[in-house]
Order: structure tokens, then C-alpha cells, then sequence
């Protein structure tokens, strides 16, 4: 398994589905530890009921069928589909909705789904997903990728509410691919993908749906920070470290140039 | 016995190489041993090993365009297409060597000296020569760690002025920092056709530049770029100043192109993706969110009534 994550760290991340059913194929008996560790860009099916489209993922998957949001059922139809009790199916109606918002004020555009389930422990897990395609073709408002996705998948631990307070374990992962092309500059490829953790205690006060938000609000902007300063920046360190800007390039200053 | 045996056993030998090639021709930049230890502990069949990494690693080699340095310290030798001489043999036209490597191990082995037939003609390598005078002297400023090397890829029996010939001037800088969780490689290919009876020189470039940032994450950078000059044909040494002019030109150009494709992205580009804020530049109001009638609140306070 080691070997295996080891190798999913090197491949492009372009290429991370390709790599995952590759390593699948070689360690059928590590599937469930890959297909949980290992992040996959998000497929989508469509409800039939309401027409709108919802997101696949392993929290809300039994056998080979997968459960929308929007009408709560299995697609292709089961007959014995675990399903969250009434009361969370509740708060699942409204994170869907709020969250449908959220999105759309984020990303304009592109699809969101939130799955709701009890634990063994009297809490319950929430998994946020959102899918983004960029691309021009696609919701890319502004046309400037030629190819670009964005995928999201939270998953919050909200643990028993112990008077006041309920505790929040939150995972991230983002996968993320942009791609610009021009004549005159070429094809310019970033792509990648990382994970995150962030745990808080907070009062309910105003509810599990508010500080779950908040808590994912915050990560996917130090993501998207992160990604985009840190990661895509020790990208462009390198790049000038293999071949630093010369004089010519007249907007350039020597504090730009990393030593 | 069980499912699962059979569904290992499902895969093919033949299979299971080629899986084991395409991890391993896909690494990035100065990683292939790492992922070939990786692929190793996978696989638990040497023979299986030993046969996708003897296929794999040559062409690695040749299209990352490694470089190797003679054991005697007498210069270095390129692993390219371009050099290849024999599966396992490059020639170095700098110091008149052929290297034997040994492509999975990434060393030379032994050396002996080129044989006539194996160099250009004295014609071409008057230009070849010149080139790498002035390609080299060019390297050695714009690259920090640059390698580079001319090579006659095509009429090097041309004895005199009257036929075409063509030479490829191949660039690579590569920087392999493990420790800090940063690898890379700026690659650049030229190709230049001398062609006689026009008197000109058609000049094609091809860059590729990739970097890896795995620090608690995996972020690559896969950049490609082409284009295209032409100069006049003239002796020797003008064509070496000329050409090594243009590659400079056009090498300078496209480093500012990426940088300008980085500074586009907080902004611009990532924007398609998701804006850092949302258009009223104020956080989400989840706050707003009262059981059942969130979402008429949420719609109300951004100003979205009426619409969804």
C-alpha cells in the first residue's frame, strides 16, 4: 500500500484516474484501502425524478447503485438501500439546498451534492462534494481555460452534541486541473491535488448546517489559496530556478528572481 | 481459492508490464528511481520487473534527455534520439566519444572512441562545431545547470557545399531537489535544416518544461511550446552567432510567456475555477440559515430574490 501511495504521488495528476485503476488491477485486495485514500476526479449521474444532476462518491454508493439527494433514492433502483432517518434527511434537504447556493456564489456554476448518514457513535457524517469544469466549453464564465476542473470532497466527523458544544473533524481533498492554450504561448498544464484536516469544537447555537459551512468555507480558501500561492508558486520557483529571467525581460526585478 | 486469486490472476503477465511501463514512463523529472523501487515492491516478480523497466527506461532516458558524465571526467554524454547510435551506445560529438550506458542503472559503463563513419563529414562539422562553441557559451549564461550538445541528424556525408544537412541542438537543465519535495526540467529541442539551394537555415524549436511540488500534496506543471524561424545561410561561424541569436530570442521569450501565464492565475485564470470571493466580496451567510426558511433568507440577503 505504501508503494502504492508513494506512486500516486508522483504521477501527474492528470493522470490519477488512470494510475488508480492501474493500481486496482494489481492489488484487487487493497481496493477499499485505494478507493478510500486514494482522491478520484467526481463522476455524476443524473436523477431521474427532478432532472438535476447529483455527485457519485463512496458515501452515498450500496452495491452499484447511488443515492440522490434530491429524491433520495437509489439509481438503478434498490430495494434495501441504506438511507438516513428522517431527521437527517431533513438536515440533508437543507444542506443541499444551502449549499446550492454556496456554490453557485463560489463557483458560478458547476454541480454540488451533500450526503448525510448516522454513525456508530450518535454523531453523523456529512460529505460535501462539488464539481466545477472551467473549461470554456463548459462553465468557465470567462473563457480562459481551455481545459479546467475543479473537484471538492469534504467530510465532516460532527461527533455527539456534549451540551453546548459539538465537535467537527473535517477532511478535504481538492483535485484540481487547468489548462491554457495559445498559439503564441503553448500549452500551459497545472494540475494537482491535496488534503487537508481541520477540527473544531463549536456551540450549536446556530445550528450543525452553520458550522459545518463555515468550517468548509474556510478550507476551500486556504485551499485555493494554498494551491495557488504555495503549490502553483514553487511550480514557477522552479521554472526560473532551472532558467532565470534575464535582463531583457523589462518588467522583471531582481527580488523576483528566488535565490 | 477465492475471488480474489482469480481476479490477480486475471492480469496477464504481458499486463502487468505494460501497467509497470506506464507508471514508470510517466514519472516526472529525476523520479524514475524512486518510482521503479515503488514499482518493484508491486509487482514481487523480478522477472517481471527486470523486463518493464529494460523497456521503460530507454525511452525515459531519451525523451527527459538525460545526461552522463564519462567516467574518466572527460566531458559528458546525452542520451537522445538524436545520439543514438545503438540501443545502448550515444554519441558525444563534443569529445569524439560513443558512451555504453547502461539505461536502467543511468550510468556510462565503458567509452571508446567514435568511429569516421559515426562523425559528420568536415564540412558539417564545421558547422556543428561552431554551434556548439556558441550554443555552449549561450548555455553557460542562461542556464544555471544547462546541458547542451549539437548533433548532425541528417547528411553528415555531406562533403561540400551543394546538398542540405541538418542539425539539432538539444538544451536541457534539470534540477532535482528531493529533499525539498521539488523536481524539474526545462527541455528544448531545435532543429535546423540548412538547406543549400535556398540559402536559408529553417530553424524549429520545441520546448517542454515540467516541475513537481509533492510536499503533503502532488502539483505538476506540464508546459509545451513550438515555433519557428529561419535565417540565411552563411558560413560556419556567422550561422553559429545567428542561430544561437534566435534560440536565445526565442528561448527568453517563452520563459516570460510562462512567468505570464503564473501571474494571470490568482486572478484571472483560477477565477474560472472558483473566485476567492463570492461577487458581494463578503463571506457566505450561513448565519442566515433558520431551519426551513434559510433558503428564501439567503436568496433575500444576497439579493437574489426571484430568481432559482
Amino acid at each position: 500500500m505504501e508503494a502504492a501511495m508513494g506512486l500516486m504521488r508522483r504521477i501527474p495528476p492528470k493522470h490519477s484516474e488512470a494510475a488508480l485503476s492501474a493500481l486496482l488491477s494489481l492489488l484487487p485486495h487493497h481496493s477499499s484501502d485505494l478507493l478510500s485514500q486514494v482522491d478520484q476526479p467526481l463522476q455524476v449521474l443524473c436523477d431521474v425524478d427532478s432532472g438535476k444532476e447529483f455527485i457519485l462518491c463512496e458515501y452515498n454508493r450500496d452495491a452499484d447503485s447511488y443515492r440522490s439527494p434530491w429524491s433520495n433514492k437509489y439509481h438503478p433502483a434498490l430495494d434495501d438501500g441504506p438511507h438516513p432517518s428522517a431527521e437527517l434527511r431533513k438536515l440533508e434537504i437543507e444542506a443541499n439546498d444551502v449549499f446550492t447556493i454556496y456554490r453557485d456564489q463560489y463557483y458560478e456554476g458547476g454541480i454540488s451534492s451533500v450526503y448525510m448518514w448516522e454513525d456508530e457513535n450518535e454523531g453523523f457524517i456529512a460529505c460535501f462534494l462539488i464539481k466545477k469544469d472551467g473549461s470554456k466549453t463548459a462553465h468557465g464564465r470567462r473563457g480562459y481555460l481551455q481545459e479546467g476542473s475543479w473537484d471538492a470532497i469534504h467530510v465532516i466527523e460532527v461527533g455527539p452534541e456534549e451540551e453546548v458544544n459539538a465537535r467537527y473533524c473535517l477532511t478535504s481533498s481538492v483535485m484540481l486541473s487547468l489548462t491554457t492554450n495559445d498559439e503564441s504561448e503553448g500549452t500551459f498544464n497545472l494540475s494537482g491535488s491535496i488534503r487537508r484536516q481541520m477540527n473544531m469544537e463549536l456551540s450549536v447555537a446556530e445550528g450543525h448546517l452553520c458550522n459545518m459551512g463555515r468550517m468548509i468555507e474556510e478550507m476551500e480558501s486556504k485551499l485555493r489559496n494554498s494551491l495557488d500561492q504555495v503549490y502553483f508558486g514553487k511550480t514557477k520557483e522552479m521554472v526560473c530556478t532551472l532558467r532565470p529571467p534575464a535582463e531583457i525581460v523589462q518588467t522583471k526585478f531582481p527580488d523576483s528572481r528566488i535565490p | 481459492m477465492s475471488d480474489e486469486d482469480e481476479t490477480a490472476s486475471q492480469l496477464t503477465d504481458n499486463q502487468k508490464i505494460e501497467i509497470a511501463k506506464w507508471f514508470l514512463l510517466n514519472s516526472p523529472a529525476g523520479e524514475i528511481q524512486y518510482v521503479a523501487k515503488d514499482i518493484r515492491a508491486l509487482l514481487k516478480n523480478e522477472r517481471l520487473y527486470l523486463a518493464a523497466v529494460s523497456e521503460a527506461f530507454p525511452l525515459y532516458n531519451k525523451s527527459h534527455l538525460i545526461c552522463l558524465e564519462f567516467p574518466d571526467r572527460s566531458g559528458e554524454v546525452m542520451v537522445t534520439s538524436f545520439s543514438e547510435i545503438d540501443k545502448n551506445e550515444y554519441l558525444d560529438p563534443r569529445t569524439a566519444q560513443v558512451a555504453i550506458i547502461d539505461h536502467v542503472k543511468q550510468v556510462i559503463e565503458d567509452a571508446r572512441p567514435a568511429k569516421d563513419e559515426e562523425l559528420s563529414s568536415s564540412y558539417v562539422e564545421e558547422y556543428r562545431s561552431a554551434l556548439d562553441v556558441e550554443i555552449i557559451k549561450y548555455v553557460s549564461e542562461a542556464y544555471p545547470k544547462g546541458v547542451c550538445s549539437v548533433y548532425c541528424t541528417s547528411g553528415k556525408d555531406v562533403e561540400e557545399p551543394g546538398m542540405d544537412f541538418e542539425l539539432v541542438v538539444v538544451i536541457c537543465a534539470a534540477r532535482h531537489s528531493p529533499q525539498n519535495f521539488c523536481n524539474g526540467s526545462w527541455r528544448s529541442v531545435w532543429n535546423m535544416e540548412f538547406k543549400d539551394e535556398l540559402q536559408m537555415v529553417e530553424v524549429r524549436g520545441k520546448f517542454e518544461v515540467g516541475a513537481h511540488y509533492f510536499e503533503e500534496g502532488n502539483v505538476q506543471l506540464d508546459a509545451k511550446h513550438e515555433c519557428k524561424d529561419s535565417t540565411v545561410f552563411q558560413s560556419a561561424d556567422d550561422s553559429a552567432v545567428s542561430l544561437t541569436t534566435i534560440i536565445r530570442h526565442h528561448e527568453a521569450e517563452y520563459l516570460n510567456s510562462l512567468q505570464k501565464s503564473y501571474s494571470k492565475l490568482p486572478d484571472t485564470t483560477f477565477k474560472d475555477l472558483r473566485r476567492k470571493l463570492p461577487v458581494t466580496r463578503t463571506l457566505f451567510p450561513w448565519h442566515n440559515t433558520q431551519q426551513f426558511s434559510l433558503t428564501k433568507d439567503i436568496q433575500k440577503s444576497l439579493g437574489l430574490e426571484g430568481s432559482k
